[in-house]
């Protein structure tokens, strides 16, 4: 994986110091809270219902065992003794000093990490597939480009104070694990017929209040014209954006309300222009970034063979792990949602026991995944049950990956000053519910995700069953949506009727996969199902 | 007027009266103007040899078009006195220097060792803005 060299660190080094220095004239009283907030945000911290929040960045959901461990013991020493992974592949800790940030943050620095632009108007931590350099289906592994791009895009001086936030995720495979086309710009990196390797640009996508699927913007930007291109992606959205409404600031709306076409003329118009500035890094600088990258070595004589004698195992391994493109070696995910859990939230010794097993056994290596789950990317086979033995004991072998316990939930309004409705005791309720691991294997595939407000952050536009949390006349009230996706076949969410209490939904959920089961046929995941039979059955047996 | 409290020039602070860029296009002997956040600097590119000085107006810091003004501006050869106006933080004076600003007149003065300290803050940049005449630390890594 990626290595500092003396500017990176010294960029961090410095942006800790810059920190410092804002936060004492914060303290001092030469800031005030007005003008102290965007700054505090441009580095992650958030002020929440209780305390402050800080979020911490893993570019690209790609972490060493190192980092790892440090993140296991910033939460013991400065929240308690919890983090939370959050959907953009990164860390937060709920209960955090002010005046304890930047001594956090001088820690993570010393393990090349840090909070920059984690949150703010401005181009945020880049995300791409978590199985980015073992999944058998990519082309190339898309770290490297997403590094070119984390790179151009920390402290970019035209891009600091956006119309509002800016999220970019790099993929390079057909199969869409990081819902690409639901981001501001969505890269995908291809080949083209000529067998060279270029970026297929996407822009527009966006979930929150008016959710929308990226339109394709470019099929083919060259490698050496890819830093020049997303700059006059940028340019025409700061030009441009609305800047009048917060709820129609997102580049979203600036695309839809151009229209793609003349969004796309206007980027072309900058891009030839910007052809003309010495702006792009030379290749030179990809090819030093991707050597970072190589495969770990693996041990080509590894066997394929797998003990699944012991049943718990075996379903482990079933549910939680993904073919390797090297033989011998298996993807192993750690589920984040055991039953009646809190999603993503893992304990400091959790932490840092998932990242001493990557030491041991993964190439020091682990990724955060944006559905809040950690990843094992490079495990051999002759290692998966000790390593299931390791996780079982730490109460981390839950086998539900992808089925309706595999919640992805925003904090809601347990923590966040934005939600109207609580998204986590919901969470709760329903991996209680369907809590038995064969009722979960009977259901299979189905993801479901939760929202305590409009503003999406728990995804439910794409669940296949998503929730949203609202305020129903001061009482909370959660509407149910059905037939989202996020992947190659990626769409949205639709409402399928009034809303329900808490209980209530849990109940509808509960009907709805009944109907599925009654319906399903040959393979079909739910999502297959609804799609073929519509909603009217659905809503028959919930309301009915 | 504001006073410009911070001046990277050698040459006469030019004191011309900044019209708008409406009026700008109607009076021919103007030689200052003064861009609005809303107004498309690329209007000025065939009037800028008679150009000695483009105030960027920033009524509120968090609103960043004049980054994209004054670096097009600056991309286009303007050389006269590029000038910050309005809301501006000490922690955006670095950046606004990046993009092409060479004269800065805050509506509250900044502290001035505050600032000082905020200008030369980052020996490193990851990017080039070209304008700047910074080379970016990519460039560090690959001298030609």
């Amino acid at each position: 994986m990626y290595k500092y060299d003396e500017y990176d660190q010294q960029m961090v080094d410095t942006r800790v110091a810059e920190f410092r220095d804002q936060v004492r004239r914060r303290l001092a009283g030469d800031l005030t809270e007005d003008q102290f907030k965007p700054l505090r945000l441009q580095n992650g911290l958030y002020l929440q219902l209780h305390a402050y929040m800080l979020r911490v960045a893993v570019p690209y959901g790609t972490l060493n065992s190192a980092q790892m461990t440090l993140l296991g013991d910033i939460a013991d020493k400065y929240d308690r003794g919890y983090g939370h992974f959050t959907t953009r592949q990164n860390i937060q800790y709920n209960w955090i000093k002010l005046e304890d940030t930047p001594d956090i943050l001088a820690e993570l620095a010393k393990v090349e990490m840090h909070a920059i632009q984690t949150s703010g108007n401005c181009i945020r931590n880049i995300s791409s597939d978590q199985f980015a350099g073992a999944a058998a289906d990519e082309i190339v592994d898309p770290r490297p480009y997403a590094e070119l791009l984390r790179q151009w895009s920390s402290f970019h001086p035209e891009f600091l104070v956006l119309p509002r936030k800016f999220k970019i995720a790099v993929i390079a495979s057909e199969k869409d694990r990081a819902a690409m086309r639901l981001h501001d710009i969505g890269i995908r990196m291809v080949r083209n017929d000529a067998g060279e390797i270029g970026a297929q640009f996407y822009a527009g996508g966006g979930m929150g209040r008016t959710p929308m699927i990226a339109p394709l913007i470019r099929d083919f930007v060259p490698l050496d014209q890819l830093i020049t291109f997303s700059e006059a992606c940028l340019r025409v959205y700061n030009r441009y954006g609305r800047r009048d409404n917060k709820y129609k600031a997102r580049i979203k709306i600036l695309v839809h309300e151009l229209g793609r076409d003349e969004y796309v003329r206007q980027v072309e118009e900058e891009f030839a222009h910007l052809l003309t500035q010495p702006i792009e890094p030379p290749l030179a600088e990809l090819e030093r970034i991707k050597a970072h990258f190589t495969g770990p070595a693996y041990d080509s004589a590894a066997s394929d063979d797998l003990d699944l004698t012991d049943p718990d195992f075996r379903l482990w391994v079933e549910r939680n792990t993904h073919a390797h493109k090297q033989a011998g070696y298996v993807i192993a995910t750690v589920s984040l949602k055991p039953v009646g859990g809190i999603p993503g939230d893992a304990t400091a010794d959790q932490i840092r026991l998932m990242a001493k097993l990557a030491k041991d056994y993964s190439f020091d290596e682990l990724r955060v995944t944006h559905a809040q789950n950690i990843v094992f990317p490079h495990v051999k086979k002759a290692d998966l049950y000790t390593v299931w033995q390791a996780l079982d004991e730490a109460g981390l072998s839950t086998a539900n990956l992808d089925t309706v316990g595999d919640i992805i939930a925003c904090p809601g309004l347990d923590y966040c000053s934005l939600a109207n409705a609580r998204s986590i005791p919901v969470a709760q309720k329903i991996s209680e519910r369907f809590g038995s691991a064969k009722r979960q294997a009977e259901i299979g595939e189905l993801k479901l995700k939760i929202s305590g407000c409009i503003n999406a952050c728990g995804h439910h536009h794409a669940g296949h069953i998503g929730i949203l949390g609202v305020d129903k006349k001061g009482l909370e009230n959660y509407q149910l949506l059905f037939g989202g996706s996020e992947g190659a076949d990626t769409s949205l969410a639709k409402i399928i009727g009034p809303g329900f209490t808490e209980d209530g939904v849990v109940d509808a959920i509960e009907k709805a996969t009944e109907v599925y089961l009654a319906n399903k046929q040959g393979e079909e995941r739910f999502l297959d199902t609804y799609r073929r039979i519509g909603m009217d059955p659905f809503k028959e047996a919930i309301y009915g | 007027m504001v006073d410009v409290q911070f001046r990277f020039r050698d040459d006469e602070t030019v004191n011309d009266p900044a019209v708008t860029v409406d009026s700008f296009s109607e009076q021919s002997n103007a030689t200052a103007v003064r861009l609005e956040p809303g107004d498309d600097a690329r209007e000025l590119l065939p009037h800028l040899d008679r150009l000695s000085l483009i105030e960027v107006s920033f009524p509120a810091w968090t609103d960043g078009r004049g980054y994209s003004s004054a670096r097009i501006l600056r991309e286009a050869g303007y050389a006269g006195e590029m000038r910050a106006v309005g809301d501006l933080v000490i922690d955006m004076l670095h950046h606004l220097r990046r993009c092409g600003f060479d004269a800065f007149a805050p509506d509250k003065a900044l502290n001035e060792e505050d600032a000082r300290t905020a200008f030369d803050r980052w020996e490193n940049v990851y990017q080039a803005t070209v304008v700047d005449g910074r080379p970016a630390i990519w460039a560090k890594r690959h001298p030609a």
